[in-house]
Formats: structure tokens, sequence, C-alpha cells
């Protein structure tokens, strides 16, 4: 038998007890692990390294449309090699499930993502199709869709003229990724931006949620994205230009203050942790103070007494914290699979290392208390039963 | 027998229990000998779970001396006190006190990790230990798979395994039927006689007084009569 042997035989003493703390643990870092990663995509700075696209959307926020005739002075910017852009559909398949849908200008769209292929006759028949949709791979296999299929799609924003917010496509298209990396983005579906002009009632005619701009080789994205800003600063239209994973947080961004959310999320998770753990371990301590007593009395100092109590706190919260964070990086990974890569949340460093910090913060709060009275507990006392 | 192993010279103890004061023992002198097997005996309140306290170093007297061995230990520290318990006395109480999470040898062990055996000299030990408590083929069991009896063989063992000189015993027997408890007695007695154990006892039962040498009566917390 060793010492750790010691601590660890009495942390299975009520073993109902310590799974179910155990499982409260794991699941307090699973959540701290997920959100921790959300927390860190939302809080870090722009960057502009190894961009080849911007993304141009209303200072305000990207549901106050650009005008479409911006795309000239934009392209005349050195360094812009090409403009698209990109108009929120809020598209509804049958009942209730959200697309992730765009009205666009074709050819320039295809200029711009080199990513998507698809054949050329596909692109040719969504140029020249008023009522064309194409979709990615994905989204066709999840809904058997085939090309020459009318796909009925509502809008949870856009009625049509006649009132009705229920559209009618033709299928012309289905376009897959050039890599693995872009095969896992293939859940997005895209109509043409004219038919979109001409068919709404609201008589969006020319104006469009956000420009994505292809870079020419060597251009400085940092320094056209300031260019962009200052063309239009002061104007009606002021813009805020970012690269492609910028604004996908942006995006995200509108529900709300997400590092706050995280943050109380987070707070009240690990405030429930300290009070059931922490009563556990004072539950333990309390219900063997003549354990201790004898453990005094066979020659085990204070401190070591203090210690084993604080090895047997640091060993629960170690044991379910590297659990919870190991499930939080698997289901980190299904989440970036499922979202076809839109949200990359798989753990780095940096949410490990605040999770270790985290286990030791959290073991020291749990077992200080018990392990100071068990240090304070005299011998003859508790071997009385006082 | 002439060399003492416990001296205790004029010692008073006093608990506070709350504002009210409790004095226990009034100036109390003692002189065990080496290789002696004491039972002290007396009414309850008298102070002889008080005088072993002191004796084996649980606690400290509010005035006076004691000195086990040579050493004068009411003027250790706690952490010193720790030290020179682990290597200097045994405890056996009256229920036993085993680890439950443990098994006999787990608790046999337990004082054998505070020395710097190895792994392999500290098994040694212990089932040297559970052999001379005549328990060798129950070390794996926990004690709740043990009689009251092997459980008390157990504590002993725990007691002699890191081989100290002075063995404390608080009630021994007090849990035990007649024929048990008269099995632990002379197991004790055993330590006393051919291992050369100084023992000192507290009982209520003047039967198990008869395995000591000699009886020491308690009243009041003071020394009534020394009998042969």
């Amino acid at each position: 038998m060793t010492r750790a042997g010691f601590v660890i035989a009495n942390l299975f003493r009520k073993r109902v007890r310590t799974v179910l703390t155990l499982l409260s643990v794991i699941m307090a870092f699973l959540l701290f692990g997920l959100l921790q990663s959300v927390n860190t995509i939302f809080s870090s700075g722009a960057n502009f390294v190894g961009a080849t696209r911007l993304f141009v959307q209303a200072r305000v926020s990207f549901t106050s449309p650009l005008p479409v005739s911006m795309v000239p002075k934009l392209e005349a910017i050195p360094g812009v090699a090409r403009v698209a852009y990109q108009q929120w559909f809020g598209g509804v398949w049958q009942t209730n499930t959200p697309l992730i849908m765009f009205a666009l200008d074709p050819q320039r769209y295809r200029d711009v993502y080199p990513e998507w292929l698809m054949p050329d006759a596909q692109w040719q028949a969504f140029e020249h199709t008023r009522t064309g949709l194409i979709v990615g791979r994905q989204l066709a296999d999840q809904y058997g869709w085939k090309i020459g299929q009318k796909i009925p799609i509502s809008s949870n924003i856009w009625p049509q003229k006649n009132g009705s917010k229920a559209w009618v496509f033709d299928l012309v298209g289905i376009f897959d990724g050039k890599d693995e990396d872009w095969k896992k983005r293939t859940n997005l579906a895209f109509i043409q931006q004219d038919y979109f002009d001409e068919a709404n009632q609201f008589g969006l005619k020319g104006r469009t949620n956000f420009f994505i701009l292809k870079l020419a080789d060597g251009a400085n994205a940092e320094s056209v994205s300031k260019t962009i800003d200052a063309m239009f600063e002061n104007s009606p239209d002021e813009t805020k230009t970012q690269t492609e994973k910028d604004f996908n947080i942006s995006f995200v961004k509108q529900i709300g203050d997400i590092g706050l959310i995280v943050r109380w999320i987070l707070f009240a998770v690990f405030f429930t942790l300290l009070l059931v753990v922490g009563n556990t371990m004072a539950q333990s301590v309390r219900e063997r103070v003549p354990e201790l007593a004898v453990l005094k009395t066979l020659g085990f100092s204070d401190g070591r007494v203090l210690g084993f109590v604080l090895a047997e706190a640091f060993a629960l919260v170690l044991c379910g914290g590297l659990i919870g964070l190991a499930l939080a990086s698997l289901a980190g990974a299904m989440v970036e699979k499922g979202t076809g890569g839109q949200f990359l949340l798989a753990l780095d460093g940096s949410v490990w290392l605040i999770g270790i910090v985290a286990i030791v913060l959290m073991s020291l709060a749990v077992g200080l208390l018990p392990a100071l009275r068990a240090r304070r507990l005299k011998i003859v006392d508790a071997l009385a039963g006082r | 027998m002439s060399e003492p192993m416990v001296q205790v010279h004029n010692v008073t103890k006093v608990y506070e229990r709350g504002k009210q004061k409790i004095e226990v023992l009034h100036g109390l002198t003692l002189d065990i000998p080496k290789g002696d097997f004491v039972a002290l005996m007396g009414p309850s309140g008298s102070g002889k779970t008080t005088l072993l306290n002191l004796i084996g170093g649980l606690d400290k007297p509010t005035a006076g001396e004691i000195t086990v061995g040579g050493k004068r230990i009411d003027q250790l520290g706690s952490g010193q006190l720790a030290h020179w318990r682990a290597h200097n006395v045994g405890f056996v109480f009256q229920f036993y006190n085993l680890m439950p999470v443990l098994s006999a040898e787990g608790n046999v062990e337990l004082p054998l990790l505070l020395t710097k055996l190895s792994g392999a000299q500290r098994k040694k030990n212990v089932a040297v230990a559970l052999e001379v408590v005549g328990l060798a083929d129950r070390a794996k069991h926990k004690p709740r798979e043990l009689s009251g009896g092997q459980e008390q063989r157990v504590a002993i063992a725990r007691a002699l395994v890191s081989d100290p000189q002075l063995l404390v015993c608080d009630e021994p027997t007090g849990d035990l039927d007649r024929k048990t408890a008269d099995e632990i007695l002379g197991l004790l007695q055993v330590l006393n006689r051919e291992h050369g154990k100084t023992i000192v006892i507290v009982t209520h039962d003047p039967k198990a007084a008869e395995f000591a040498r000699r009886t020491l009566h308690l009243e009041k917390g003071q020394l009534l009569e020394q009998a042969a």
C-alpha cells in the first residue's frame, strides 16, 4: 500500500456518492471546455495574417444592407481582385428546418470562391435560370435532392410580391468542396440575386448584406481593410471590413455579448460545483473524524492529515476535470464536423491550461476547509466523540 | 524491571468545558518500570483514560512532568509528539478503530508509511506482525469481514508493527465476550513476557486486570494504592 493508494481507497469508501460527485465534476468541466473554447474564439482579436478574402458589411450591423453600387468603387481599390455579394434569405425547409441560404450574383461568386467545385454546365444553368438554386453536396445528400427537382423553400424574412413566404426554386446544380475542409462546409444553398431583387415584396432592390472581396496576390489584407473603411467613413453607408473568420464570429455575436454570457454560465456552473463537491468533502471528513484521530494517534502529523484530505479533493477534481476536458475535446470535434467546419470548437492549449488552473483552484476551494478541520482535530476529543 | 519506562511526576490535568474547568488529575506521581504490565482501574471519571492519553503522548499535562523511555514528552510540540508516537508507542482501543477501507494488512502497514522502509520490507514486517497475533491467513480481509476478536488482533498487530517498547491499551477487551477477551489478554501477556513490551491497560474488568503484573487504582484523579 502507498499513500496514494490510501487516498484513493478513502475516496471510494462511498462509491455511489463519489461516482455521482465525479459525474458532476465531469459535466462541469465538459461545459467549461466547450464554453471556454467559444469564449476564446469570440474574444480573439482581428487577425489579417494569411487572409485571401475580406468581408465588407455596414458598420452598424450586417442586417443594414449596403448598395450594390459600391461594387465598382471596391473593385477599384488596389489589392482587390474581384467583388461578390450575398444577401441572407432566411430559408426554411419544410416546417422548421433552417437553411444557410443566400441570394448572390452567380458569376461573381464563382470567381471569388474557386474552392466550390461544380460542372460548368451547372454554373451556366444557375446563371441563366431566374429561379435557379444550387446547393452543397451535404445538403443535397441530407434531403435527397436531385438536379431538376422543384424545391419549395419558405423564407422567415422575405415574402414574395403576392404576400406568400413560400418560394419555389429549380435545383440546377450541386457543388462540392475542393478538399476535405471545404467538403465539410457544403451545407449551403444559393439563389440568384436578380430574381430575389425582383420577386421580394419589400423591394430591396440593389442592396445586399455584405460584400466578399477576393484579394489580389500579395495584397496586404489589413491595409486594404483600412482603405475601404476610410473611403466610406462619414458616408450614409459606413463600412466595417474584416476577415472571413472574424465575420463569421461577428455574425454569431449578433446574439449578444457571448463572452459575458459564457462567463456567467461558467460562474453558475462552478459555483454549483463548489457547493456539490465541497459538501461531499465536508461530509466525508465529518463522518470519519475518529479515523482521522487514529491517523494522528499512529503518528501522522497535523500537516500530513491535512495533506491526505487535500489530496482526496485534488484526486476527485483532477480525475473529473481531465475526463470532462477530454470529452469536451471530443464534443468540440463533433460540433466542428456537424457544422461543416463553421464553428471550430476544438480545445486549444490555452483552454487546457485554464482548465488545469481551474482544477487546482477548485481542489483548494473544496478541500481546504475540510482539510483544515481535519488538521485542527484534537485526538482526545475526536476519539471521545466530542 | 528496575529501569523506569514511564515516569509521571506531580502531573495535573485540567479540562476546560466552556467556562467550566474540570481538574481530572491532581498532582499524580507514578513510575512504571521497563517490561512491566500495569492495569489501571477505577470508577468512571477517575482519570484512567486521561492518564493513559498523557502516557501515550495523545495529550499534554496542564502541569507536571512525563518522561517516557528517557524523553520528556510533556515538553514536545505537536509535530514532535506525533513523530515520537510513531516510533515509541503502540495504541489499542476498545472499538479497534481500524480503517474500514483497508484490508487487515493495509491497516497494519499504515504506521509503516511514516518510515523509510521499502515496500518489500514493509510487507515483510506486516506479515510478521500478523503472524504474531495469529492472523496471517486473514491478511486480505477487510475489518467488516472479521470477528471482534480478530479485529482487535489486527489492531494489536498495527500497534506492534513499528516495534515500540510501550503499548497503551484503552479497554482492549471492553467490546469482547469473556473467551475472546481472555485470548486477547493472553496475547498481551505473551507480548509482555516473551517480547519484553511494557504494557499499560485501562480496564473496568477485574478479570482482565488479573492478566497484568500489577494493578493501580485511581479515584478522583489520584492514585489510591499499588497492589502487587
